[in-house]
């Protein structure tokens, strides 16, 4: 039940010291979602040089794991293309995350994945990832 | 409150029909401070359940064999004492549903969405649960009806001053409220509302899931004209509740689900319905739930709720003076006296999911997140809310292992 190294270092650090934290304005796509289960806020702002992210941003409030995994996320996708990160396996981010997650963390370690990948459906027309088909309530929180 | 003397609760005791408290790991049990999202099931329960569904399980309300009339009498048997429960006039008036939630929606659909119309009002509060919240906000946007909410103080507790200005924006035809919080623990004035919706020409829909365990209900002392509970919430199975309504509203209104067991008679004309409750108890209920929710009933009321209520109180008191005593500690909500057994509470620069895992981690089991009270969250100004809360089983060494976790908590992350 004890996992003391569940709370690294690398985790605190990115939690208590975010990159890329903050608004990009004029940003080229934006995106914001929550986690319904805890209440995980994220918002990512995104710029392009074509197709190629050339800058991201993000900002938020929620548990360290959702907040360090945007965080290390913005440091994996920064340079690549709208495409390949649209169909990044969330492994990817996990590897990097390195602990393991009980499938309730789980959604807290790939909200910032989900909602970059909505900023980039919205502005490049990439898949959405599954977790945010058919999310259409009153108040889309993809809108 | 009714924190006299009453027969004291020995929890101690009462742990021994627990079985999850047989379950150690180094050395303790579950400190099991969850209640208030689902309590844990006396063997008494349980007991009961295998025995009606080993000896006395059949359909309902149809078979004229023996064991069918063994298991309606098991059925209707638990409808007379929810109806007890709850001081009720009558059984007709009583209906099982699948759980409080359900029973909320059937009031919203099957009154609101027939009475409801623009220029009305339909009035709910900044503490409710989504299940009494988001119900009328869909049904009034549906009808065109608006939308109030009576806002809260900075202590959870309800802002009454401001239902003038609320009966000056048009008809108000629903107030809804929750008994209790369950976020929060506060005690609503609901017997207050209500007056005020009857005032108006409004109905009370009363929602008592977090009420019902730990608290007398008497709807005719409440005055109100529904009222919603869960039997999970007081050691009784999920997948059961019970609506209660004034029976000349039931009767005014049309069905929530349609299938068997709810009609009179089906040609293929028309279809007229049965008599109540059964006209909103389309299809096979949840027969044995239903019947372990009498037993549960049972149980509690032989434990007191006089003497629960008490017991509680002490434990607040307990978690709220330790609480105090950790910097960085935020509780919310009104003060003990004022409260059920539901403590909520921020550490600062934490957020209570971890909070939540690093307790885990010393088999203390909390709830993180907010509690399907959203906008309740928005008006804290906080994401979630870490919250611990109690029931007859719950001991002061819970609380003092939630306080040594939270310590933990703290060093970790080094707040």
């Amino acid at each position: 039940m004890s996992d003391e190294s569940f709370y690294r270092e690398l985790i605190l650090d990115h939690y208590k010291n975010p990159r890329s934290h903050g608004v990009l304005e004029p940003a080229d796509a934006t995106a914001e979602g929550q986690n319904p289960l805890c209440g995980d806020e994220v918002s990512v702002y995104v710029r392009f040089d074509g197709d190629v992210i050339s800058d991201i941003s993000f900002e938020g409030r929620g548990c360290a794991i959702s907040q360090a995994a945007t965080s290390m996320l913005t440091e994996i996708v920064k340079g690549r293309t709208a495409s390949d990160v649209a169909t990044m396996p969330k492994d990817e981010l996990l590897d990097e995350i390195g602990i393991p997650l009980t499938p309730i963390r789980l959604k807290c370690a790939i909200l910032g994945l989900g909602v970059l990948k909505v900023a980039l459906h919205k502005a490049k027309g990439t898949p959405l990832p599954d977790e945010w088909r058919g999310v259409d309530g009153d108040d889309l929180t993809i809108g | 409150m009714a924190v006299t003397q009453a027969a004291k609760l020995d929890a101690q005791k009462l742990r021994a029909d627990f079985a999850v408290f047989d379950d150690l790991a180094n050395g303790k049990p579950v400190a099991y401070l969850d209640s208030a999202s689902s309590t844990q099931k006396p063997r008494q329960v349980l007991d009961a359940m295998r025995e009606f569904y080993e000896h006395s399980y059949a359909n309902v309300h149809r078979g004229v064999y023996t064991l069918a009339e063994n298991a309606t009498a098991g059925y209707e048997g638990a409808r007379e004492k929810v109806r007890a429960y709850i001081n009720a006039p009558s059984t007709r008036e009583v209906i099982f549903t699948r759980s409080a939630t359900e029973a909320l929606n059937l009031v919203a659909y099957a009154w609101g969405l027939e009475n409801l119309e623009p220029g009305d009002v339909v009035v709910i509060t900044e503490l409710e649960h989504h299940a009494n919240f988001v119900p009328w906000q869909f049904i009034a946007k549906k009808t065109g009806a608006e939308f109030a909410h009576i806002p809260i103080d900075d202590l959870g507790e309800l802002q009454l001053d401001a239902l003038d200005g609320i009966a000056a924006r048009g008809n108000v035809k629903v107030v809804a409220n929750n008994l209790v919080s369950n976020t929060l623990g506060t005690i609503n004035p609901v017997e207050k509302l209500a007056a005020w919706a009857h005032e108006q020409g409004a109905i009370m829909v009363v929602d008592a899931a977090q009420a019902a365990p730990h608290k007398k209900i008497d709807v005719q002392a409440l005055g109100c004209d529904f009222l919603a509970f869960s039997s999970h919430k007081l050691c009784g199975p999920s997948g059961v509740g019970a609506l209660w309504g004034r029976r000349e509203l039931l009767e005014g209104m049309q069905p929530f689900n349609f299938g068997g067991e709810m009609i009179r008679s089906v040609s293929l004309e028309r279809t007229s319905w049965n008599e109540l409750p059964y006209k909103f108890e389309a299809g096979t209920p949840a027969i044995a739930e239903a019947y372990g929710f009498g037993v549960a009933l049972d149980y509690v009321s032989e434990v007191g709720l006089d003497a629960i209520e008490a017991h509680e109180h002490e434990l607040v008191v307990q978690t709220m003076d330790a609480l105090a005593e950790i910097e960085g500690v935020r509780v919310f909500g009104p003060p003990a006296d004022r409260r059920t057994g539901i403590v909520s509470f921020e550490l600062e620069n934490v957020h209570p999911h971890d909070v939540a895992q690093i307790l885990n981690w010393e088999n203390v089991a909390v709830r993180a997140g907010h509690h399907c009270t959203q906008p309740l969250m928005t008006r804290l100004g906080v994401a979630a809310t870490t919250r611990a809360s109690f029931y007859l089983y719950s001991i002061p060494d819970d609380i003092d292992r939630l306080i040594t976790g939270l310590r933990k908590v703290k060093e970790t992350f080094g707040v």
